[in-house]
């Protein structure tokens, strides 16, 4: 059941270009990056009970890194990719130990107040990103010189890189850390009594988390070929949040659904209905009120209860 | 002889109320100690001391000559301590197997690893069923801890420290809320503890807990006053005087 499922999903995925056209293929890209960037959020938040309003931060600095490595230092691809995942990593080592001085909501506003920093400075920083004027003029990146401009070929490159991030993710959830991970979750003070460094495994996390997001913001950049600050911005997190939580935090199935959630209001029904702010909070409503735990364990569970009858 | 536990002049207050004050004791290896003393008297607190889930103001720790009030908890946890809890401290929604795993792991170098399925660990599920199967609930290790009754959950919490092989055992309450059925099966658990372990134990229930413990000591208002052999301080009058009210 569970197999089936993750296969129906990639079968789909992979058979969309065929079936979509140009807009949809695009849409699907946006998907998949939100999808990388939900679930890199989603090992703190739904598995490491650590609520994080500041992971824009990560996909915006591996965005920015990148494009500013190539624009003002003019390297190329291979080297720009690895140095800005490699930067911002470094980063979250900073921030992972400054922010898990707390946890809860006090954790939640440190990690909010540092990635405001990070967003302040793209946009007073004229300098080195252009401020509001965002940097432009990028490029995609040719891996083994397959040209990644035209919608497919760059659906591909995320669908692989998707696919490639999950099933390590999963990997991680799966493993003794992920058990001691989640312990930390549920009974911190036990997991000490035993021996656990809750305070390391947490860190770790963290690092590793923002490791993804700075991933999704590598594909982000490449998609849009453009970065404005408002990619850092607290709206850009909470939107990660959103799909965590209305997909089912601590599921590995969840931000996914959530993320697409997100993206098909914000970038498809955008288009026929201008509110779509408030549709977006109706959903929301929607999905807490009668699916508190999240649309998949939701879905799960209706599933489960109908095949009973 | 090093003692298994040595503290010296151990001071905790909360906001100006000593919670410990100014408590010495020595607990010789492979030793049984009961402490008892009324409500508040700061006999958990006095734990978590040791533990480290607190901080001591000032005072010395000593587990068998190492001093370790400077170390986090889990820190303690690798040099042979283990500890229950009174309010049962279990994780819920897992089985009672991958309880006793979770504690296996917290002394064993795989808890970093992140790349291999945990599932793969055979030996660790063995050992973790081997342990519950010791405390006679070998038949229950696939279900949930929010499935078995509330004795079975004692039972577990003392399965978790026993699995970790401990030098120096914490007790907090293991009979607390027991019916009189749990409460013999659980002494005889208790009494079954291999004496490489060093046994300290908090229990109201003096009936049981009089039986299990060959030196006790009277704990009142965050002060010792009265340790000795059982006789000794059953005959002693300030044992009386806390606990009947002078």
């Amino acid at each position: 059941m569970r197999v089936a499922g993750w296969a129906l999903l990639f079968a789909v995925l992979l058979g969309l270009p065929w079936v979509m056209g140009e807009y949809f293929v695009n849409l699907g890209s946006q998907i998949l990056i939100a999808a990388v960037f939900a679930a890199s959020l989603n090992l703190l938040v739904g598995y490491g009970g650590l609520p994080s309003l500041g992971h824009a931060a990560w996909l915006g600095l591996a965005a920015y890194l990148s494009a500013w490595m190539s624009l003002k230092l003019g390297l190329g691809h291979w080297i720009t990719a690895p140095a800005a995942i490699l930067g911002t990593t470094l980063v979250a080592c900073v921030f992972g130990w400054i922010s898990l001085r707390a946890t809860g909501l006090g954790f939640l506003m440190l990690t909010l107040a540092l990635s405001q920093v990070l967003w302040g400075t793209a946009y007073r920083w004229v300098a080195v990103t252009d401020g509001d004027n965002g940097l432009r003029g990028l490029s995609r990146p040719a891996p083994f010189g397959v040209s990644l401009d035209g919608a497919t070929a760059f659906y591909y490159f995320c669908l692989a890189v998707t696919v490639l991030a999950i099933a390590l993710m999963a990997v991680f959830v799966a493993s003794p850390f992920g058990a001691a991970l989640r312990g930390t979750r549920d009974q911190p003070r036990r997991m000490g009594a035993l021996g656990h460094d809750v305070w390391l495994i947490r860190w770790i996390t963290f690092v590793y988390s923002s490791f993804w997001g700075g991933v999704s913001g590598l594909l982000f950049v490449y998609y849009n070929k453009y970065i404005h600050p408002a990619s850092l911005s607290i709206q850009s997190s909470a939107e990660g949040l959103l799909g965590v939580i209305a997909g089912g935090s601590g599921t590995l199935a969840g931000p996914i659904v959530g993320a697409a959630i997100v993206m098909l209001l914000k970038n498809y029904v955008s288009a026929y209905i201008e509110r779509w702010n408030m549709l977006l909070g109706f959903v929301f409503v929607f999905i807490v009120i009668f699916m508190p735990e999240g649309v998949v364990p939701g879905l799960k569970r209706l599933w489960n209860r109908w095949r009973r009858k | 002889m090093t003692a298994a536990l040595s503290i010296q002049n151990l001071k905790k207050s909360f906001g100006g109320l000593p919670a410990t004050n100014d408590v010495s004791m020595d607990v010789a290896p492979g030793e049984r100690r009961l402490i008892i003393g009324p409500n508040g008297a700061g006999k958990t607190t006095l734990f978590n001391l040791i533990t480290g889930d607190l901080r001591r103001d000032s005072g010395a720790i000593r587990l068998f000559g190492e001093e370790i009030s400077r170390l986090a908890p889990h820190q303690r946890a690798h040099r042979g301590l283990a500890r229950t809890y009174q309010i049962i401290t279990l994780f819920q929604k897992d089985s009672l197997e991958h309880n006793l795993v979770l504690s296996l792991l917290g002394l064993s170098r795989s808890r970093w690893d992140a790349f291999r399925p945990i599932a793969r660990y055979g030996a660790l599920n063995d050992e973790a069923r081997r342990v519950l199967a010791r405390v006679g609930l070998g038949e229950l290790a696939q279900r949930p801890i929010g499935e078995v009754s509330y004795g079975e959950k004692r039972r577990v919490e003392i399965a978790m420290a026993l699995a970790q092989k401990p030098r120096l055992l914490l007790l907090d309450e293991p009979l607390a809320g027991l019916s009189r059925e749990e409460r013999a099966a659980m002494k005889e658990l208790i009494a079954g503890i291999p004496r490489e372990v060093t046994v300290v134990m908090i229990e109201h229930d003096m009936d049981t807990a009089l039986d299990l413990a060959e030196r006790i000591t009277v704990l009142h208002y965050g002060k010792v006053i009265v340790e000795g052999t059982r006789a000794e301080v059953v005959a002693d009058p300030k044992t009386r005087e806390v606990y009947l009210g002078d």
